[in-house]
């Protein structure tokens, strides 16, 4: 089957005065239909502006500057590419095919105006619905995510509600138009891991409910273990693995995310052992190494090839990876 | 031996507003905590966000001083001691900051933000400086030489690096290390935890490890205690606590912890808490987490439980002996 969203060779750059960040340099994944893709990655690695660059969610200096972004029809047909798409058509498939949460609650709700009344005005932009039942809706979907006492809550402010109560809020404004596709970029956080638990199940029933496909951006492997059934692994910009979770997070291939998983500690594999940590930093914004960016951090470093050969994506087993490990190369 | 206890400790922020800014009660942050460290041994502090772990950690290093309350380290109650008759202490209870961002001075270089401590001692010439300076660099894991250069030249990584330095520079006994990795990646978190346990090893350090993350905690810590509203609810060894909690709080908290290993995924069980933590102003009667609590019964919402001992592990729940109440599973599922 199709999948719901494709991103195909993303490249989203910050032109900046004394150089150019390649924050996205060559993203491509997949969303597919009805289920969660989980992003995860080192703070850094381009998941927010991959994110943003889905819905032309970009400004100055930040400039998308090639790829293809592919939202795939119900039914068989064309897909849409949003890169090419007219302003106004984006402005149609924003909310109500894709609809997004972000990092920061308090950047993206208004402080001035009630949390219904911003409900009602994103129902309103899109649908063709009065007054009274975009209100409707705004109770019934801030009962649905768990608000208390949903008729009086409507009209309250952001600022009246806690840290858990915002990104609620948030959730049910996204979903007040029933998207196809929800993105959400670390919608837990900020949060203390009993409320994180409350939102991921919120997500998982509302996806069973309304059979919308979720992206969901995380540092957390912990998170991606638990709710995704695809996870994408980004490192400096692009998409170095996507494959199942369970594969994935059980038996990567890419060494990242080797190495990114044994650095987790495991909740009941209490040793006395040291955590194994991948080796060096994240490299400065300006300088990508070449090659395999990964190459200066990597224990199976191939002299003479990883850091001289870009390594194309293939396909091992269920996973896409990005290694020389594996399969064909390319210069 | 035990380094640190602490007895009935308290801190009360007074609560202002209104007309005159007239007292409006008080905000119990930590109230009445008792917790003891063994030297050398790392004591894990959990629990949700506004429970007073970074308050309880500010007493013990005297940033604050508490309102009432014992703070005995090895011997000296801390709590009563004058600003004057607290400094050789100063140096021998070091608090590791959150953020490295913001606590490191931009202006300075790493020479003079790690000598910064030593010169408040008083203790050794210009060159002595240096070389302390730059031993404690490469204990930590950084080139001597980048003792010239200034933070903004460095990783979050790097500068938590530096933070620990700083933090060892007066050869401390205890480190209080408040949320100490929350804000690092993964992989840098793993190098910092490594570096925290291999300090321990060399020199005895003993750590109260303050963390809102149960997997990290059960990593570092030998022993546990979790906060609930500025109190102490229940304290044990890490692998009791963890295996067998006896307070129904620790069980939800450990039940919400997402576990990196998808196939644990749908096998574990997860309580569901009702509301959100209580405002530490407006503490519940009775039990403070009775409102959220799934075992409540009737006495619960009259009754305080005190924390008691069971079978040499300590909990505050009238139905500690009746619960059987569900942990994390142990060792044997390591992979
Ligand atoms: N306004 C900006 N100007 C310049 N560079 C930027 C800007 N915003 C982001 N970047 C750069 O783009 C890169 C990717 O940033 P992005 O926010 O996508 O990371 P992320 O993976 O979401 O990280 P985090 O986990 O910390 O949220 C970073 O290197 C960042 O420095
Ligand atoms: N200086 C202060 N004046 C008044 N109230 C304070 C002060 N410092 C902390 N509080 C309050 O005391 C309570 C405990 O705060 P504290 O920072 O100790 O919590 P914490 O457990 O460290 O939380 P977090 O996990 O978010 O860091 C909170 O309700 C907080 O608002
Ligand atoms: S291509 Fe080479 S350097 Fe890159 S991850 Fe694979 S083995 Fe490591
Ligand atoms: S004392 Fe009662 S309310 Fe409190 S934790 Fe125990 S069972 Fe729950
Ligand atoms: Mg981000
Ligand atoms: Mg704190």
């Amino acid at each position: 089957m199709q999948p719901l969203l494709e991103v195909r060779s993303l490249r989203t750059h910050f032109e900046l005065g004394d150089g150019v960040v390649k924050a996205v340099d060559g993203v491509s994944l997949s969303v597919p239909r009805g289920r969660t893709l989980a992003v995860v990655g080192e703070s850094g690695c381009g998941k927010s502006v991959t994110a943003r660059s889905i819905l032309r969610l970009v400004e100055k200096p930040a400039r998308i500057v090639g790829g293809e972004i592919l939202l795939h029809p119900d039914s068989d047909g064309e897909p849409l590419d949003l890169l090419a798409a007219k302003d106004k058509r984006l402005r149609q498939v924003r909310w109500a095919d894709i609809a997004m949460v972000f990092q920061e609650p308090m950047a993206s709700l208004s402080l001035v105006h009630t949390i219904g009344d911003q409900i009602i005005e994103a129902v309103r932009l899109h649908e063709n619905v009065g007054k009274q039942a975009a209100r409707e809706r705004a109770i019934e979907m801030l009962g649905r995510v768990g608000i208390p006492d949903p008729q009086r809550r409507v009209d309250s402010y952001p600022f009246q509600f806690s840290g858990g109560m915002r990104q609620r809020a948030m959730i049910a404004m996204a979903l007040s138009c029933r998207p196809r596709l929800l993105i959400a970029d670390e919608p837990t956080t900020a949060l203390d891991v009993t409320t994180q638990a409350q939102i991921l199940d919120l997500l998982q029933d509302l996806q069973q409910e309304f059979g919308m496909a979720i992206m969901l951006i995380t540092h957390d492997l912990g998170v991606a273990a638990q709710v995704a059934d695809e996870v994408a692994v980004m490192y400096l910009g692009e998409v170095v693995e996507q494959g199942p979770a369970s594969a994935v997070l059980s038996h990567p291939k890419h060494p990242y995310t080797q190495a990114l998983v044994r650095s987790v500690p495991r909740l009941g594999a209490r040793g006395q052992d040291r955590l194994v940590a991948v080796r060096g930093t994240v490299p400065p914004p300006y300088e990508r190494p070449t090659g395999c960016r990964f190459h200066p951090r990597c224990d199976a470093f191939m002299a003479g090839k990883c850091d001289v050969t870009v390594p194309t994506r293939v396909r091992s087993d269920e996973i896409d990876v990005a290694c020389l490990l594996y399969g064909e190369e390319k210069s | 031996m035990t380094l640190l206890e602490t007895r009935g400790l308290t801190m009360h922020f007074p609560l202002h507003g209104g007309f005159l800014g007239r007292n409006r009660g008080f905000v119990k942050a930590v109230d009445g905590v008792d917790l003891s460290i063994k030297a050398g041994r790392t004591l894990g502090l959990v629990g949700e966000s506004g429970c007073g772990k970074t308050t309880l950690g500010r007493c013990i290093v005297r940033a604050y001083e508490p309102t009432s309350g014992s703070i005995m380290f090895d011997g000296v109650d801390l709590a009563p001691l004058s600003e004057k008759q607290l400094k050789p202490y100063r140096a021998q209870v070091r608090l590791i900051f959150q953020d490295p961002h913001s606590s490191l001075d931009p202006r300075k270089t790493l020479r003079d933000i790690i000598a910064e401590p030593l010169r408040v001692q008083e203790s050794g010439s210009r060159d002595e400086i240096d070389d302390k300076v730059a031993a404690l660099l490469r204990r930590v894991g950084l080139r001597a030489e980048y003792a010239h250069r200034y933070p903004h030249a460095f990783s979050g990584g790097e500068r938590q690096r530096v933070v620990i330095a700083r933090a060892l520079a007066t050869e401390p006994r205890l480190v209080v290390a408040d949320e100490a990795v929350s804000a690092l990646d993964v992989s840098v978190r793993a190098q910092i935890l490594n570096l925290l346990r291999d300090l321990q090893e060399e020199s005895g350090l003993t750590y109260l490890f303050v963390s809102h993350d149960l997997g990290i905690v059960e990593h570092v810590a030998d022993d546990v205690a979790v906060m609930y509203v500025g109190k102490l609810v229940e304290s044990a060894s890490t692998e009791e606590l963890y295996s067998k909690p006896l307070h129904p709080y620790t069980e939800a908290l450990l039940s919400a912890v997402p576990d990196p290993d998808p196939a644990s995924r749908g096998q574990r069980e997860r309580i569901k808490l009702l509301g959100e933590i209580a405002d530490p102003s407006k503490v519940p009667a009775g039990c403070p987490f009775h409102p959220r609590c799934g075992y409540a019964e009737a006495r619960c919402a009259t009754e305080v439980p005190q924390l008691r001992e069971i079978g040499g592990r300590k909990v505050a729940c009238h139905l500690a002996e009746q619960l059987d109440l569900k942990g994390v599973l142990t060792a044997t599922t390591a992979p």
